[in-house]
């Protein structure tokens, strides 16, 4: 694919999602977008398959790098290797010309919650130049113990579910478990002594700092029918309203997708497994069959600069091919 | 049922065949509603719900108590079979084909989801 020059431009105050911009930004997921806010104000611009395309990426003073939905034991079409997938991943990040400070996995780290799944990714991530990887769970992680054994893992010293959070250079983070005790005809939930934890946890906080919460499903409605949305994020989002910049990270629906409202902004990243097709697009949410040709394209990382000083994150997609 | 497979006798049949082949059938099926077992738990029956696209099929399944009642997963997704209560029936994850029977003994309306996608709803209801 050429590059492409465009930009697009979403209205602060709009409440809304610039369904132009917001369509224009998805149809570039398999190249790779590069998301940037500056006052409020989010230019994309597209990226080449081959790297940057000379637009200027903004180098911040933190680096992190988002993965996620892995689904390692998952072995159907499109993908029957997500062992291979997982690594090209892996080695994507590891030539990333500004070295990420860590990486965040977004859940759904396994396929089923086997012991060999979690093996797996763990033996895999020794490839990773980074060491530091913070976990949320997916609900593929809790299947059989209720995560029992993915907060062995993964969370150690983490509350309830396996919430937690940590401040690094300035930026806090809070991870959030929004896939356990799920209740009938429901979409995600964080439930109550959650959402007490996390009032609790920013109150401290200046309004000035930067906060990014990610968890596994989005905190913003997707799509409902197809459970892509979580009942109590209003209430979580409550708690963050006061401050300047709140970047929400999530996985679970296998693509890429941007919202922005008010000082909010919303992102899911691809997976590193299988693709999902668009909401409505397709009679259920299964894995989309793609030829093999074209899966990388729509499997991806996701980075995430902050500089300080600056009002917002930047946030950059990039497809594995 | 009955009426089902009358018809798809009647597409290779001459007239003639097809009656007394669907008198047999009617037979054949009078025959096994007189022996259809009254919740004994020893011979009892059988019904499937399937699951596809991420939804229960049947939405609702109502059978007579003592009934078993299986589903099969057939997503490439794993799925659980959970009553809203969580305690009356709960299956483990079932991966792509895989199984999970539970029989009903009680009347009573049973509705259940999937623990991993809750929007999945369903029910069973027991005569």
């Amino acid at each position: 694919m050429a590059p492409m020059k465009d930009e697009i431009l979403f209205d602060h105050h709009h409440d809304e999602i610039d369904r132009r911009g917001f369509l224009r930004c998805m149809a570039w997921a398999g190249a790779g977008a590069v998301c940037v806010l500056q006052g409020g104000v989010l230019t994309s611009y597209a990226l080449g398959r081959g790297g940057n395309s000379g637009v200027k990426i903004p180098k911040g003073e933190l680096t992190f790098v988002q993965i996620s939905d892995s689904h390692m034991g998952f072995d159907k079409p499109a993908n029957p290797d997500v062992v291979s997938t997982f690594q090209a991943a892996i080695d994507k990040i590891n030539a990333m010309p500004v070295v990420p400070e860590f990486i965040l996995h977004t859940g759904d780290v396994s396929h089923l919650a086997k012991p060999a799944q979690f093996d797996n990714v763990q033996q895999l991530l020794k490839s990773a130049r980074i060491k530091d990887v913070f976990y949320v769970p997916g609900e593929h992680d809790l299947v059989g113990d209720d995560g029992q054994q993915f907060r062995d893992r993964f969370g150690k010293g983490t509350q309830g579910a396996g919430w937690y959070s940590f401040d690094k250079k300035g930026v806090h983070f809070a991870g959030l478990v929004n896939v356990a005790n799920l209740k009938a005809g429901g979409l995600g939930s964080l439930g109550t002594d959650q959402l007490a934890w996390l009032e609790k946890d920013v109150k401290h906080l200046k309004a000035s700092t930067p906060v990014v919460v990610f968890a596994h499903i989005p905190l913003w409605t997707v799509y409902p029918d197809w459970g892509w949305g979580t009942d109590d994020s209003a209430q979580a989002l409550g708690y963050l309203k006061r401050f300047g910049s709140v970047t929400v990270l999530n996985g679970h629906i296998h693509q890429t997708m941007q919202k922005v409202e008010g000082n909010v902004t919303f992102h899911t990243a691809c997976s590193t497994a299988f693709p999902q097709p668009k909401p409505g697009s397709a009679p259920s949410a299964g894995p989309m069959k793609v030829p093999a040709e074209q899966l990388r394209s729509l499997l991806g990382v996701t980075e995430v600069h902050y500089k300080k000083g600056q009002h917002s994150l930047a946030i950059t997609d990039s497809s594995l091919g | 049922m009955q009426r089902y497979r009358c018809a798809s006798i009647l597409e290779s049949s001459t007239p003639g065949r097809l009656a007394r082949i669907c008198v047999l059938v009617v037979m054949g099926f009078a025959l096994t509603n007189f022996t259809v077992p009254k919740a004994t738990g020893e011979n009892r029956s059988n019904q499937q719900v399937t699951i596809d696209n991420f939804s229960f099929s049947p939405a609702t399944l109502t059978v007579p108590a003592g009934t078993e009642v299986t589903w099969v997963n057939h997503d490439d997704i794993p799925h659980t079979v959970v009553s809203d209560d969580k305690t009356t029936f709960k299956s483990r994850a079932l991966d792509t084909d895989e199984k999970f029977s539970f029989t009903f003994a009680k009347p009573g309306t049973y509705t259940y989801f999937c623990s991993l996608h809750p929007h999945m709803t369903a029910k069973v209801v027991v005569q």
